[in-house]
């Protein structure tokens, strides 16, 4: 399994030189020497690389949205903001092997011929942040970084951005605010990144799973790329799953390995003496899946057909113990905190939302507040706010309001919460 | 001028309507006349799809049923574009913003100042939301102390974002920002103070409710519907900003902007908003007097008819802060050749100058929409954003003209008001500022340069010689200069639309004339003069005599309208005048000075109670109305001065006996017009207590005063249609009760006022010949002679248009001696304005100003012309230049610049 | 006044972005690792040496949760409120927490030695509940040793 095979959490991640034995930089090398900028995002067109980042746009598409002729600097955005809930695989790559996220950075600058590329990453990831610097400083002083990289006329500058702290600066623009030291707004788009991005130049972003499989793809190419995959999305993916199951985790698969898989083979199943009531397959803005899609594969595409997303691809689980009340709770008052304030539906919805679902659980809902819950997650649909933070918030609600509405309804009836007793 | 444009087909509920293509689906549906609500996007300041309030629905085509919801203000009006406001998920999408607006807005709408002009009342009615489902507690926020003119109330604010954008983006202040975040987003500054933008009362009426509300107006609170409004100029810079001017009972409210497509747009300065109470002032002459007696206006009057009648050789002194009108009247009465200006021939000549600059062409002189949309800028010699403060909100619009061009390259729509700013970042166009000292502009020139009155001259000329050979070159230029020199003349090559800005302020003729080469020599060019005050050039065009010549033909009377003397001469020489005049006759309405040398005081209307003509500085002839009835006791100073029957009489006489007058009657309708046989009432049809209003002195319900001066009835009778531009007293349309009816009433979205933006110009552009350029070399040897230091005013009237050949030479300082440059403060140099109390709380205490090598020899005060003054450290100021603030007590009536020592105390 | 120190390590930051504004975030984060919190006074003194206003400032600095505009104690813990951790008991971590800190969730205990924060996922769902104090993670959380762990910060 090719992005995590040097990963190993007991030891220090591979130096340059203990990556570099393995194969490290090849891909590096062989992009650098033989290979055209424009040869290099076919390459990644045809593996069928997925952005890891949430959304799932293909990878060297995004690429070949950047201007080729275009005066001035460009830049590349490593998104390392990882901060949606329930996502542990990006701080796993960052602290486990920092060189091959810098190695994909570097092809994906030289794709896109850039020449300032930023990790931007989470501030509270501090050992991450050693990892990467530390990995950067080396790269630096084997001038594998700076002017005419390893002889190649084409010169690159990495640098490494400590965020402050917010969901939003993971989403793309409102990183790119974010980097340029204003407040976390998303941008309007159009102008989409490519166009006008960091400080008005073209600008890709991408996720730092994305970038992880970069060097790979050029070493060994898109055939043997797509070959790892069980779906039309390319390669493997990094899956994990917490809440109470048996061995919460996160695993490198095949793309398109069944929930089931993933649920009973890998994570144990339910520990001892709980029942699987749903998940939510790929971080806190996705819908539940429930007992009857444990059988969708993992990917892009089936997930979406399911009626969910795969997201991130790490599920959080919820056992029959949990009150998904209360969950949603949890879910909503997160998303209510962190909407930047710039659409009307998310920062007022949001909070209303969270209240609601607050009041319900301490034993004061109301007759018509499921129907105030719906009509909010109609509220927040794609389209009717700038980014997705509002629809992302809106997913589990409304999956929720479906598969668990018995459990809403109680609370009103009741006016209490059933499981706080138990 | 007639643009091509395209035209496309918009789909509305399945009719079609065409529409600009360059515009989004917001603009064009209000255009096109449609009620779709909206809170972040504003006319001025584009789209950032924000609030979500303006959404529609939008189909692929005329098979699709399902549509999906889209912000019109962010979707382009493109071809074919099918859309539904109507559309009942749309519809109910609207209402669910308003009632996610109103989770946290306070029910407070019977005490809250917005309550009945609030944009957030319009929408909520018209989305139809009106029941509440929340029932959690509201959040609650503590608001800010942010000087004079504001009042503070953020628990009423709904997070639109509109007046960080206006304060910030649009108006360049930096004190003001959005704090925190999701529900919480609060607008304010980083502490409590007084906002420091100059266009911070804006937030009034920029704000859709009730958070900035207007601080003057709580003191003498009335709702809009209560107030009788008039159509109004304001009359405290040149720039002759349209204003909407309420009051009840016997004060003037309050003044909002009155919309006219040219001049001032959307937006006001913080004076002319806020100066107004000048009107309500303790200090108004409110009865005449005869030496320390009252009298009566018949008695008053039958005084000055005698006294006229008894001194055959009776002068007038007019004044340019007074309206055509009434200095015609003086003039009248007295004669032309006993009419003088009442300011200094040191102003009155440069006044002349300009004219026959502008006149004579080719530049034509721009309204403040086209200074705005210069892509190339010089501004010489005038500190703008003090002396005409609309002028520089313009000017910050116009440095994005250039960069926009990056903008369109890269197909992003210019009404997308974020991703124009994005792209552009902090990329600003060609603007150049040379003066004596900083200006509040010079955060967004390109390059700025310092130097002596003469200096900044002599770099103008430098700068027309580089533009053209046959202009006149100045010697021995500084390195600093001639690098400025060359950054502009390499500017103004590549514009398409460059202007020159100058004026009066150092009343330096050089600068005027260096000003007047450029235009001429620099194709396409504009040149926009700034004047002093609201009339002046008005009074210009009436006379060329000035205060000076005045004093010198020692007459026995002299009647002297709206005009404090001690502000325009040094005391001594005002005191002599008066002590050797017999008999001298004032009409004002503060007291001042002058009034305590007067016989004869007459109480005048002040601008709230008259109406009348200004001519603005780009010479435009513009009607004022008054709010006022007539009083027993007040009148204008032209029904002082003589006998007619109303103001058209005056406009008839004048336009027929002054030249360049002729086309004043046009600015706008005669008294005599009506519509559909009705007036057009100043009171908005829910005027409230007619009945009532008097019911303390008589029960009896009066009958309305009557207007003989003009078609606007001073009641609440009259045609309810909207009248001609020129007239517009209020803005209002049915559910359309906030600034934002405004809409209604123009031709297109931020467009001309239907029928056209009130106005007309006494001077249009490029009416001058426009000698061509190669017979100008030729003249110029006449030319310096022409523009020699003491050349006579035959001589300058024969003027032709040819380049100015006499450049001044370079500054020299002194030993032991400064020369003083007037510093302008838009808060304290108007004479006016100082009676408002808002305003006179951010006057500067009066001080000397030095450059920091020479404010190190004083130490904190210094001596100055006979006064102790503080010093002030002020950046740019050459060496051997100091400045003092004009206009600022003790220190008017100080002819500056001018040279004098300095010394220590 | 900015000291040598936090000036030679904003300076440092400069040449990695083409705008000064940009160092913004990096400079009130620095000041913070100084001082433990971004004063009014340190917010004028950073906008002075980036030429921005203390309004611009403020606005960025408010709309980060990870810039501290009060003091704050000696250590500051984070416990993780997100689902995951919640889903495997992290009330009962805060419940215990304040408990023995006297202090609630964003206040900071008397003696000045704990602040006490909710965070966000930190990204360590598979060994929740989880808090980060300081620059250290702890995984694997029960009440008691949560309380443990507390008593090594001194
Ligand atoms: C509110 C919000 C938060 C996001 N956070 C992240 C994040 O932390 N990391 C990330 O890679 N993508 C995040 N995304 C997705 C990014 O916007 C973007 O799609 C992604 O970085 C693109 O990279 P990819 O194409 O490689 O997936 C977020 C999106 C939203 C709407
Ligand atoms: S959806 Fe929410 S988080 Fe996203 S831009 Fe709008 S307000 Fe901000
Ligand atoms: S007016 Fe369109 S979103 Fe605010």
């Amino acid at each position: 399994m090719p992005l995590t095979k040097d990963i190993h959490l007991d030891r220090q991640p591979p130096d340059l030189k203990a990556y570099e034995s393995g194969g490290g930089y090849e891909g590096l090398r062989k992009a650098l020497r033989s290979m055209t900028p424009a040869e290099i995002v076919e390459e990644v067109k045809a593996s069928n690389l997925k952005g890891r980042g949430g959304a799932g746009f293909p990878t060297g598409v995004k690429w070949s949205f950047m201007p080729k002729d275009a005066a001035g600097p460009k830049y590349l955005v490593a998104n390392a903001d990882e901060m949606e809930p329930g996502t542990f695989k990006d701080r796993f790559l960052l602290e486990g092997n920092p060189h091959q996220l810098l190695e994909g950075m570097m092809i994906a600058a030289y794709a896109m011929q850039v020449n300032v590329a930023y990790v931007f990453l989470r501030g509270e990831y501090k050992r991450a942040a050693q990892t990467i610097s530390r990995a950067i400083a080396e790269l630096y002083a084997a001038q594998y970084l700076g002017k005419d990289i390893v002889g190649s006329g084409y010169s690159l500058e990495i640098r490494l951005h400590l965020s402050a702290g917010r969901y939003m600066c993971g989403e793309e623009t409102g990183l790119l605010n974010a980097l340029e030291g204003k407040r976390a707004n998303p941008r309007a788009k159009p102008p989409f990144p490519p166009v006008s991005g960091l400080w008005g130049k073209p600008t890709t972003v991408n996720n730092v799973e994305t970038l992880c499989n970069v060097p790979h793809i050029i070493s060994n190419g898109a055939t043997w790329f797509k070959g790892l995959s069980r779906s039309k999305d390319g390669g493997t993916k990094l899956y994990g799953a917490s809440g109470k199951v048996r061995r919460p985790g996160l695993w490198e698969l095949p793309m398109g390995v069944t929930v089931r898989e993933i649920l009973e083979e890998h994570a144990g199943g339910m520990r001892e003496g709980l029942r699987f009531r749903g998940l939510l397959p790929g971080g806190a803005s996705t819908d539940f899946l429930t007992e009857e899609h444990l059988d969708v594969p993992m990917d892009f595409t089936e997930v979406q057909k399911a009626g969910s997303r795969m997201g991130t691809g790490t599920m959080i689980v919820l056992d029959d113990r949990t009150c998904p009340v209360g969950m949603l709770w949890n879910l909503e008052h997160f998303f209510a905190q962190e909407s930047c304030g710039w659409c009307t539906p998310c920062w007022s919805g949001l909070g209303w939302i969270e209240r609601i679902l607050n009041a319900m659980e301490e034993g004061r809902g109301e007759p018509g507040d499921i129907e105030k819950l719906t009509f909010q997650t109609k509220f927040l649909a794609p389209g009717n706010t700038f980014c997705a933070l509002a629809p992302g918030a809106a997913e589990p609600l409304q999956s929720g309001l479906k598969y668990f509405r018995d459990d809403f309804e109680r609370h009103i009836r009741e006016k209490r919460c059933p499981w706080r007793s138990m | 001028m007639p643009v091509e444009i395209d035209v496309t087909t918009v789909y509305i509920e399945d009719r079609p309507y065409p529409m600009d293509p360059e515009q989004n689906l917001l603009h064009q549906c209000l255009s096109a006349g449609f009620n779709l609500p909206y809170f972040c996007w504003h006319p001025a300041l584009g789209s950032v799809g924000a609030c979500r309030q303006c959404a529609v629905k939008q189909f692929k085509d005329e098979h699709d049923k399902h549509g999906r919801i889209v912000m019109a203000c962010m979707t382009p009006a493109s071809d074919g574009t099918r859309i539904s406001i109507k559309d009942s998920e749309a519809a109910a999408f609207r209402a669910g913003i308003i009632e996610g607006m109103m989770l946290n807005h306070p029910h407070d709408c019977p005490v809250c100042d917005e309550g009945g002009e609030c944009h957030l009342q319009d929408m909520t009615v018209m989305t139809g939301h009106d029941y509440r489902r929340y029932r959690f507690e509201k959040r609650t926020f503590r608001n800010q102390y942010l000087g004079p003119f504001l009042n503070h109330e953020m628990n009423r604010c709904i997070q639109c974002y509109r007046c960080v954008r206006f304060y910030r983006e649009y108006a360049g202040g930096a004190d003001f920002n959005s704090f925190a975040l999701r529900n919480l987003v609060y607008f304010g500054r980083d502490k409590d103070g007084v906002l420091e933008n100059e266009f911070a009362g804006n937030l009034v009426e920029v704000c859709p409710t009730g958070v900035f509300t207007d601080a003057t107006l709580k003191r003498h609170y009335t709702r809009k519907w209560d107030l009788e409004f008039s159509p109004s100029i304001c009359t405290q810079c040149s720039l002759g900003c349209n204003i909407s001017i309420g009051k009840r009972y016997d004060t003037l409210r309050r003044v909002v902007n009155r919309y006219n497509g040219e001049v001032n747009g959307y937006f006001l300065c913080d004076r002319g908003r806020f100066g107004y109470e000048f009107v309500n002032s303790e200090r108004r002459i409110r009865q005449s007097r005869l030496r320390t007696e009252a009298i009566g206006p018949d008695a008053a009057k039958r005084h000055l008819r005698d006294l006229v009648a008894s001194n055959p050789g009776v002068i007038g002194i007019g004044s340019p802060r007074a309206s055509l009108e009434s200095n015609f009247a003086l003039r009248a009465l007295v004669g032309p050749d006993r009419f003088y200006a009442g300011i200094p021939s040191s102003e009155l000549e440069l006044l002349r100058l300009m004219l026959d600059i502008l006149r004579s062409g080719p530049a034509g002189t721009p309204s403040l929409r086209e200074v705005e949309s210069s892509d190339a800028v010089l501004v010489l010699g005038e500190d703008v954003m003090n002396v005409a403060p609309r002028m520089a909100l313009s000017l910050r619009q116009s440095v994005r003209q250039q960069p926009i061009e990056i903008a369109k390259r890269l197909h992003v729509a210019l009404w997308q008001d974020h991703g124009v700013r994005e792209v552009l970042q902090d990329a600003k166009g060609p603007f150049f500022i040379a003066t004596s000292s900083a200006t509040r502009l010079d955060d967004i020139a390109t390059e700025c340069c310092r130097g002596a009155p003469d200096d900044v001259a002599r770099v103008g000329y430098a700068i027309a010689r580089a533009l053209h050979s046959s202009s006149p070159e100045p010697q021995d230029l500084a390195d600093n200069q001639r690098a400025f020199v060359e950054s502009v003349t390499n500017a103004f090559k590549m514009a398409k639309r460059p202007l020159v800005i100058s004026g009066a302020s150092y009343r330096n003729i050089g600068i005027i004339r260096a000003a007047a080469n450029v235009s001429r020599v620099l194709p396409g060019a504009t040149l926009s003069f700034i004047t002093p005050e609201c009339n002046s050039f008005g009074l210009a065009f009436l006379t060329g005599t000035s205060l000076e010549a005045a004093i010198k033909a020692k007459p026995t009377a002299a009647i002297v309208i709206e005009n404090d003397l001690y502000r325009r001469l040094p005391a001594p020489e005002v005191d002599s005048f008066f002590s050797q005049c017999a008999h001298v006759v004032v009409l004002d309405h503060l007291e001042n000075r002058t009034t305590t040398r007067a016989e004869l005081v007459l109480s005048t209307a002040t601008f709230a109670e008259a109406d009348g003509t200004l001519v603005n500085n780009e010479c435009r002839a513009q009607r004022f109305f008054g709010v006022f009835p007539p009083s027993e006791t007040i009148r204008q100073s032209w029904q002082w001065l003589g006998e007619w029957e109303n103001l058209d009489r005056v406009i008839a006489d004048m336009s027929g006996g002054v030249p360049g007058l002729s086309g004043i009657a046009q600015a706008a309708p005669s008294a005599a017009f009506r519509m559909s046989g009705a007036k057009v009432p100043r009171e908005p049809h829910r005027w409230s207590g007619r009945t009532a209003v008097l019911a303390n002195i008589t029960v009896d319900e009066p009958k309305p005063p009557v207007d003989l001066n003009s078609p606007l009835s001073f009641s609440m009778e009259g045609n309810p249609d909207q009248p001609p531009a020129a007239l517009i007293p209020f803005f209002w349309s049915p559910g359309w009760n906030s600034a934002q009816a405004t809409n209604k009433f123009q031709e297109e979205i931020a467009g001309p006022l239907r029928g056209g933006d009130p106005g007309v110009r006494l001077i249009e552009a490029g009416q001058g010949e426009g000698i061509p350029m190669a017979s100008r070399a030729a003249e110029s040897d006449e030319d310096a002679r022409l523009s020699a230091p003491n050349r006579d005013r035959q001589g300058a009237d024969a003027f032709n248009g040819a380049l100015f050949a006499s450049v001044p030479s370079a500054f020299q300082p002194r030993e032991n001696e400064w020369l003083i440059i007037p510093l302008f403060h838009i808060f304290g140099s108007d004479e006016l304005s100082r009676a408002a109390p808002a305003v006179a709380q951010l006057f500067p205490d009066p001080y000397l100003a030095l450059n920091a090598d020479d404010a190190a020899k004083f130490g904190a005060e210094a001596s100055v012309m006979g006064r102790n003054l503080p010093v002030r450290v002020t950046p740019g100021l050459p060496q051997g230049v100091a400045g003092l603030p004009s206009g600022l007590p003790p220190l008017e009536g100080i002819m500056l610049p001018a040279w004098s020592g300095i010394s220590r105390i | 006044m900015l000291s040598p120190e936090e000036q030679r390590e904003i300076e440092a930051e400069l040449p990695h972005y083409p705008t000064k504004q940009a160092v913004s975030i990096d400079a009130m984060k620095i000041v913070q690792k100084h001082r433990g919190w971004v004063s009014d006074e340190a917010l004028e003194d950073i906008g002075k040496f980036l030429g921005m206003s203390t309004s611009d400032l403020d606005g960025v600095a408010t709309f980060y949760n990870l810039i501290f505009r009060k003091p704050v104690g000696r250590h500051v813990v984070y416990i993780c409120d997100s689902v995951s951790c919640w889903i495997m008991g992290a009330t009962s971590i805060s419940d215990r927490l304040t408990a023995r800190c006297g202090a609630r969730l964003g206040e900071s205990t008397a003696d000045g030695r704990f602040t006490l924060l909710p965070i966000v996922c930190l990204g360590a769902c598979d060994h929740a509940p989880v808090m980060m104090v300081d620059d250290d993670l702890h995984l694997d959380l029960e009440p008691a040793k949560a309380e443990d762990i507390l008593d090594r910060y001194k």
